[in-house]
């Protein structure tokens, strides 16, 4: 570790922070000195956006101190780090669409004479606000709804220095922006810094903390690995950083060369607004695993199969037949279920019973009434077959734990017989136990035939259950891995530091 | 994107005017081939004080959807407010004044109770304000049957009758709270916080906006402006009278008003402005049906299909920008 400079903005000792049990912070040390950009990197999960939010007063620390401007602070709230001089800027941006730049910048405490709203005033001053910081092309009453992405950032950039913020904190700030635009960003942070302001910059992207940066500090699993000036440390390093833990947990046998079958679903050049040139080979049998950060169009290629938001561009096939995938509801036809990311918002209907949630997609496609009793039936057995335990078939779903509520997902699938599976982040938030049943599940699939695709953020998982690795970043496939890659090799290809070839697949 | 493509802040003329000039447009040749004239004194005497009675409820209501609250006890805060009214006066002149303060208090209160509810009890303001106007109910039908109390008489001749030109002063009255009202949400601080509360609570909250308590005023304006239509009404009438908010159909037409005046129902986006043409748009059409002898049912088809259509512009254009 590189030593602090003199005076730090910001200090962190030993922060810890556990939620339910589960420890995701631990003894972090951080300093940040004014003008200076100090970069937070790690996987997904690493612990990255919980430490920012205790710095910003979005939870507080259960250990360790925070220390700003030189004074002690346990900020209360948002609203008291932001008064302190802490200022965040989400992925999400805080602003409304319907009003004018002024407004939103001076939302809270819009400048007042004689007891009104001193409107001119407030337009004068967030023209200078944005002069200050090198914007002269935006004006300060357009409607906030009518800007780009790159303009709305700089909005609550704005927004945060009228509070006099001295530390701002940007997280994934380019992750919405179009490259032309990272450049604006770019000369917007150089300018920050002269200004003296501290950042703490949280980016997945290494070139952008390369280009940035003064020091770099790696989180993995809720622990400061280290702390690097950046003119000292290479990408590789990084990434050696970022990943590298033991490989310990079991998985089921990978498909032999020999049981896997036919292409399945062949997309050419697919693309849609949030994936481009997608290049990809499914075939029955297998476990295609999806690597890559999030954002990277991970998700996009499964709801783009699903017709969620179809693929605009480019030809699928299906069985060597072209197919136009327009909706679930087409996709579902052709033999493609989809087990999504977010289960709790989009995979069950929570009041509804164990029996109607797995009956869902059955009920959906098949005509009403043939086959009524024979469908639940069918069900029936599917849930049995898949251990959802502790539970009776009647009862409400949300009372489940996540693990069974996720085997009834799976089981209103199984009852409609796909051909092809697309699993997005599979065992997320689901105990260790339904966890390695699930990943037999999947398997076991496989095996009987399906052609599987698994997207999952969790290394080791991805690693230990698939058969062919695919990874993505910026909407297109960054490079494929067989079975057996490593983690660094999945990183590597997933923030960028690999050349763009993969290495050649066992077919 | 450049600067060159932004539009101005400014908002264009609401889309209800235009409906509003093209109605009147319509409405006054078909009447005109009918044989009458929609436009002669008491026509359009009458049409204002409709408008008057519609509008003050309808621009506190669009204070609430601004904030992206509601309140549907509005019809029993005005036949609660005429009676307040019209039973202290007892026609005497001299009573006028408290009569008007202590009409608007009880709106006040009864608003104050419908904002806590909101906000610190969270409840739905669909339910809170709907549950709120049962219980005026209940109070209202336990203890009348009937018109109660008697207006001032000095308070029927100015407020209920008396006019400038074909101008009601009850419609002068609506353009004076409407100039507030829109006052207080292009220049105060609880206007701003208003819509950005309706816009985004989240964002309002972290900005350092204190949303209950922004909320809670806005049901206070509310209710008294009710309580206001309601003192009007009491001196349109003559006396107190316990059903007349729930036969006016005050509450669902006073949130039909807001919404074809282009507030978005969810809050955050709108105006009093808009609002105004919406309460002028309805009168309107009942002036024209009225001249054409209409059948009353037909009209309230006409009335549900305009409100259908004004939403489903809005939300097409809401799609556009989105896009």
């Amino acid at each position: 570790m590189s030593d602090p400079p003199p005076t730090p903005l910001l200090t962190l000792r030993g922060i810890g922070k556990s939620f339910l049990g589960v420890r995701v912070l631990d003894g972090i040390d951080l300093d940040v000195a004014p003008g200076e950009v100090h970069a937070v990197v790690g996987e997904n999960g690493a612990g990255k956006s919980t430490l920012m939010k205790i710095v910003s007063g979005g939870y507080s620390p259960d250990e360790g101190t925070v220390e700003f401007a030189g004074e002690p602070r346990s900020f209360r709230g948002p609203r008291d780090a932001q008064r302190a001089g802490v200022g965040i800027i989400h992925q999400e941006f805080n602003l409304l669409p319907e009003r004018t730049v002024a407004e939103n910048v001076y939302l809270g405490h819009e400048p007042v004479r004689r007891g009104l709203v001193d409107r001119r005033g407030m337009l004068d001053r967030t023209r200078q606000l944005l002069a200050s910081i090198g914007e002269t092309t935006l004006p300060a009453d357009a409607r906030v709804g009518q800007l780009g992405v790159a303009q709305q950032q700089v909005v609550e950039i704005a927004k945060a220095l009228a509070l006099d913020a001295r530390l701002l904190i940007m997280d994934e700030p380019t992750a919405a922006l179009a490259d032309h635009e990272v450049e604006l960003l770019y000369g917007l942070v150089r300018r920050l810094q002269e200004r003296g302001i501290g950042l703490l910059y949280v980016s997945h992207r290494l070139a952008e903390v390369f280009d940035l940066s003064s020091r770099i500090t790696v989180l993995k699993d809720g622990r400061r690995v280290t702390t690097v000036d950046t003119a000292d440390t290479t990408a590789d390093e990084l990434v050696r950083h970022m990943v590298g833990r033991a490989l310990s947990s079991y998985y089921p046998d990978r498909a032999a060369p020999e049981d896997r079958g036919p292409v399945r679903l062949n997309l050419r050049d697919a693309g849609n607004r949030k994936l481009r040139d997608v290049n990809l080979q499914l075939r029955a049998g297998e476990v295609l695993g999806i690597g890559g950060l999030q954002g990277s169009g991970r998700s996009a290629l499964a709801r783009a199969i699903f017709g969620v938001s179809p693929f605009t561009t480019g030809d699928v096939t299906l069985d060597d037949r072209p197919v136009r995938l327009r909706s679930p509801r087409t996709a579902m036809r052709a033999g493609i279920a989809y087990v999504t990311e977010d289960r709790k918002g989009e995979g069950i209907v929570p009041r509804q019973s164990v029996l109607d949630n797995a009956l869902l997609a059955s009920r959906a496609v098949f005509a009403a009434r043939s086959g009524r009793a024979a469908r639940t039936v069918r069900v029936r057995e599917l849930l049995t077959a898949v251990e959802v335990r502790g539970a009776g078939d009647d009862q409400e779903i949300r009372f489940l734990s996540g693990g069974n509520q996720q085997k009834v997902v799976l089981a209103r699938w199984l009852a409609l017989n796909p051909r092809i599976l697309l699993f997005d982040e599979p065992t997320r938030g689901i105990d260790v136990g339904a966890k390695s049943a699930i990943h037999d599940l999947v398997r076991r699939l496989a095996r009987d035939g399906a052609a599987v695709l698994m997207i999952s953020s969790d290394l080791p998982e991805l690693l230990g259950m698939s058969d062919r690795i695919v990874v993505m970043r910026d909407g297109h496939v960054a490079g494929e891995l067989p079975a057996g890659a490593t983690e660094e090799e999945v990183v590597a290809l997933a923030v960028g530091t690999a050349r763009e070839t993969a290495r050649e697949t066992a077919q | 994107m450049t600067a060159l493509s932004l539009l101005p802040a400014r908002r264009s003329v609401p889309g209800v005017f235009v409906a509003l000039t093209l109605t009147l447009a319509i409405g006054w040749l078909v009447v005109l081939l009918d044989g009458g004239q929609l436009f002669n004194q008491s026509t359009t005497v009458s049409l204002l004080h409709v408008a008057a009675g519609l509008g003050l409820v309808a621009v506190g209501q669009t204070l609430v959807i601004l904030g992206g609250s509601l309140d549907l006890s509005v019809a029993y805060v005005i036949s609660l407010s005429t009676l307040v009214a019209a039973e202290t006066m007892n026609g005497s002149d001299g009573a006028v004044l408290p009569a008007i303060g202590l009409a608007l208090v009880v709106s006040a209160g009864v608003g104050l109770l419908n904002g806590i509810l909101v906000t610190r009890f969270r409840v739905n303001a669909f339910i809170a304000t709907l549950g709120v106007g049962l219980l005026l109910k209940g109070y209202l039908d336990n203890g009348y049957d009937g018109p109660a109390g008697a207006t001032a008489p000095s308070l029927v001749q100015s407020l209920g009758y008396q006019r400038v030109g074909p101008v009601p002063v009850s419609f002068l009255l609506l353009i004076a709270v409407t100039a507030a009202a829109w006052f207080a949400l292009s220049r105060t601080r609880f206007g701003h916080h208003l819509v950005a509360v309706g816009g985004d609570p989240e964002v309002a909250r972290l900005s350092g906006v204190r949303n209950d308590r922004i909320l809670v005023t806005a049901h206070i304006l509310c209710s008294m402006c009710a309580g206001l239509a309601g003192i009007y009404l009491a001196s349109r009438l003559g006396s107190g009278a316990p059903r007349v908010g729930t036969e006016g159909l005050y509450d669902l037409e006073s949130i039909a008003a807001v919404v074809i005046g282009g507030t978005a129902l969810a809050g955050g986006r709108g105006g009093v402005i808009g609002t105004v043409g919406g309460v002028l748009l309805l009168a309107s059409i009942d002036a024209i049906f009225n001249q054409l002898e209409v059948d009353a049912f037909f009209k309230q088809v006409i009335r549900g299909v305009i409100i259908i259509a004004a939403v489903a512009v809005y939300a097409r254009r809401a799609m556009r920008k989105a896009a």
